[in-house]
């Protein structure tokens, strides 16, 4: 890692190609929908988009250091379901079960974490046992169908706004969702973020220069448990109760990670292109919905769409060392 | 690897180990964690007054893990190279349906449906091969998009079951041969035919030196890229068998017959249930049959205990995470010693 006096780029790799084809998609929208061919359209995208950049953001910390989060997914169900129960209508009890939500995301992430550094399963195994786990444990609390409902004041955060006087109206959840991007980039470019990708890269070498590895990733699966309550108060806001709200979401999250250039089994890509890889799945869906293209293709689009990403990033690599190879340069250690 | 890893430990064992009498192999210590279930399953069954391993007990034990083994002891194969297959859910489904379909009822289609079943189901395991080998696409990525492909496929064209089977192919889902179903011996026969493969064939040695370490191997000699492929083909054949095998048990294709079971993460724990290393080289189909046995013995326990369904999936999710931190551990003191 090179010091931050010397910290050049200000795009990571792989930020660029998932930047260069959001934009392609944001003029797309602009051409096929009414919609946005004002600031509204853009916000509203921006609004829907919210809780998958931030799974998307918190699926970063765990993937960039090494490992795999598969309960995010069954975690938002699980919150939103806990929270309708809890509050039941009643005003008085929200604030208390924003901060339980947000507790319980953190305990499913420590879980999650002391499981995957002192018993040494691997992460995979230890977030789908965890899926099952969650899953299984709310329907059982909830005898099958979810009951309560939510306080108007909790569901703010995913429906309501601010006006401000040139803006217009902004949605509490792209409030909340700049703050934590904001959040997470100060993070990663201070020691502990950096100190986090390189666990990703080569553990080993962290644990002899002394860094705390085992902290490091329970932290990770932390920072992600809290983020999935986060997005789940946003999504039970934003789309109400029901015990489908978190299906699939682990793997999109993945999916938008990837997308972002973010290398699989850790110690490469930004947090930025991780957010903008969900954005850029929330505005191609939007887009194919505009088009007309039917809900059942947009998972095989989906599919297409990770495999080519990925095979373009893998490839790339190659093509780039060896045309770097032929060109006589020494090869230069992969930069982070 | 680790082949050659077991062999050094039976060698030593035959020599001198002397501290260890027993070695507790994950295999080995699969199967005793299912004697000590199926002994607990009954003691508490007992209490309430039924009896778990009576004929029926069995039967449903057997029949139970007849479609998860068969999916499981595919995966075996890819993982054991170093790969995973997350793509197999959908893929049961389909090929249920090309299965059904292609039959349509008649009985002079029944050998042309279950081979054009089993075909779709290579095709689509030689893409998950070549886009892991050529496009160097992780495995996690490639299956799992071919995974929503095929979602997006099944979605777009199906809202139900369809096809249909003809009667006497749905002797393969119900027959029995002596006290033993059809399936059963069908599942077991794949079964032996993959332990055959990767105990006894170079190109199953290869899969585990693949799976050990991908560098090693090809700096010896192995054609990695042909053998994960291969591992692939083999993976989705053994899931497009248990969609054959489906329809047949069904009396037509469903879509999501794969997918509402969650084969594909289910055969994943099946497979680290039994022992084998989930980043490769480690494992063996007599070991995932240990696991899928105790996922189903776990079931059908439940169901005679009455316990909530939802509360089956609490347990399972408990059992995987601590069965992995055992065998991690066990390494570890090995590793230490």
């Amino acid at each position: 890692m090179t010091t931050p006096t010397t910290w050049r780029p200000r795009l990571a790799d792989g930020t660029a190609p998932v930047l260069a084809v959001l934009a392609v998609l944001l003029v797309a929208l602009a051409f096929t929908g009414p919609a946005y061919s004002e600031p509204t359209g853009y916000l509203a995208l921006l609004k829907r988009a919210a809780p998958l950049v931030l799974l998307a953001i918190g699926q970063y910390f765990v993937i960039v250091s090494g490992g795999f989060d598969l309960s995010v997914g069954s975690l938002v169900t699980a919150e939103v379901v806990i929270a309708a129960r809890l509050i039941d209508g009643q005003e008085s009890a929200t604030g208390w079960v924003i901060v339980l939500l947000l507790g319980f995301g953190l305990l499913v992430g420590l879980v999650n974490g002391l499981v995957t550094t002192k018993l040494l399963v691997p992460s995979f195994i230890v977030t789908l046992g965890m899926l099952l786990i969650l899953d299984g444990a709310v329907f059982l609390w909830t005898g099958g169908a979810p009951r309560g409902a939510l306080s108007p004041s909790f569901r703010v955060f995913g429906r309501g706004g601010v006006d401000l006087p040139v803006l217009g109206h902004l949605p509490w959840s792209v409030v909340i969702l700049l703050v934590v991007l904001v959040a997470a980039v100060l993070f990663m470019r201070g020691g502990t973020g950096r100190t986090l990708v390189a666990v990703g890269d080569n553990e080993k070498a962290v644990r002899l220069a002394g860094g705390r590895v085992d902290r490091l990733k329970v932290l990770a699966f932390m920072l992600s448990g809290l983020l999935a309550a986060l997005a789940a108060i946003l999504l039970g806001g934003f789309a109400g109760v029901s015990a489908q709200v978190g299906q699939g979401l682990e793997f999109r999250a993945i999916t938008a990670v990837v997308l972002g250039g973010v290398l699989l089994g850790g110690g490469r890509g930004s947090v930025v292109a991780a957010a903008a890889g969900a954005l850029t799945l929330e505005a191609l869906f939007s887009l194919l919905n505009l088009l007309g293209v039917s809900g059942a293709l947009e998972s095989a689009v989906q599919g297409v769409i990770i495999i080519a990403a990925v095979a373009y990033a893998a490839l790339g690599v190659n093509t780039r060392l060896r045309l770097r190879r032929r060109a006589g340069t020494p090869e230069p250690a992969p930069r982070q | 690897m680790s082949v050659v890893q077991q062999k050094i430990e039976v060698a030593r064992g035959a020599t001198g180990g002397r501290s260890r009498r027993f070695t507790f192999t994950p295999t080995v210590t699969v199967y005793l964690a299912l004697v000590a279930l199926l002994v607990v399953g009954s003691v508490l069954v007992g209490v309430q007054g039924g009896v778990l391993l009576d004929q029926g007990g069995i039967l449903n034990i057997l029949t139970r893990s007849t479609v998860l083994g068969l999916v499981a002891v595919g995966q075996t194969i890819v993982i054991v190279a170093g790969s995973l297959d997350l793509s197999v859910a959908y893929l049961v489904g389909l090929c249920s349906l090309v299965a059904a379909e292609t039959m349509a009822g008649s009985d002079g289609m029944m050998v042309p449906g279950v081979l054009l079943a089993l075909g779709v189901a290579a095709v689509v395991g030689l893409v998950n091969g070549l886009v892991v080998t050529v496009l160097k696409v992780n495995a996690f990525i490639a299956t799992l998009g071919v995974a929503l492909i095929l979602r997006g496929y099944l979605e777009e064209n199906y809202t139900g079951p369809a096809g249909s089977v003809p009667r006497a192919f749905q002797h393969l889902g119900f027959d029995r041969i002596g006290p033993v179903p059809v399936g059963v011996l069908l599942m077991l026969l794949v079964a032996a035919a993959a332990w055959w493969y990767l105990r006894r064939t170079r190109g199953g040695y290869h899969t585990y030196a693949v799976g050990g370490d991908v560098d090693v191997a090809r700096l010896s000699g192995v054609r990695t890229g042909r053998t994960i492929v291969i591992a692939h083909v083999l993976c989705a054949v053994a899931a497009g068998l248990a969609g054959v095998f489906l329809a047949s048990r069904l009396g037509s294709g469903a879509p999501y017959v794969g997918t509402d079971a969650g084969y594909d993460l289910e055969s994943i724990a099946a497979v680290v249930l039994g022992g084998a290393a989930l980043a490769g080289g480690r494992g063996g189909v007599v070991g995932t049959i240990g696991g899928v046995l105790i996922l189903a013995t776990l079931d059908t326990i439940f169901d005679d205990l009455a316990v909530d369904p939802f509360f089956k999936d609490v347990v399972r999710g408990v059992v995987l995470i601590v069965a992995v931190a055992l065998y991690a551990r066990r390494k570890v003191s090995r590793r230490s010693a």
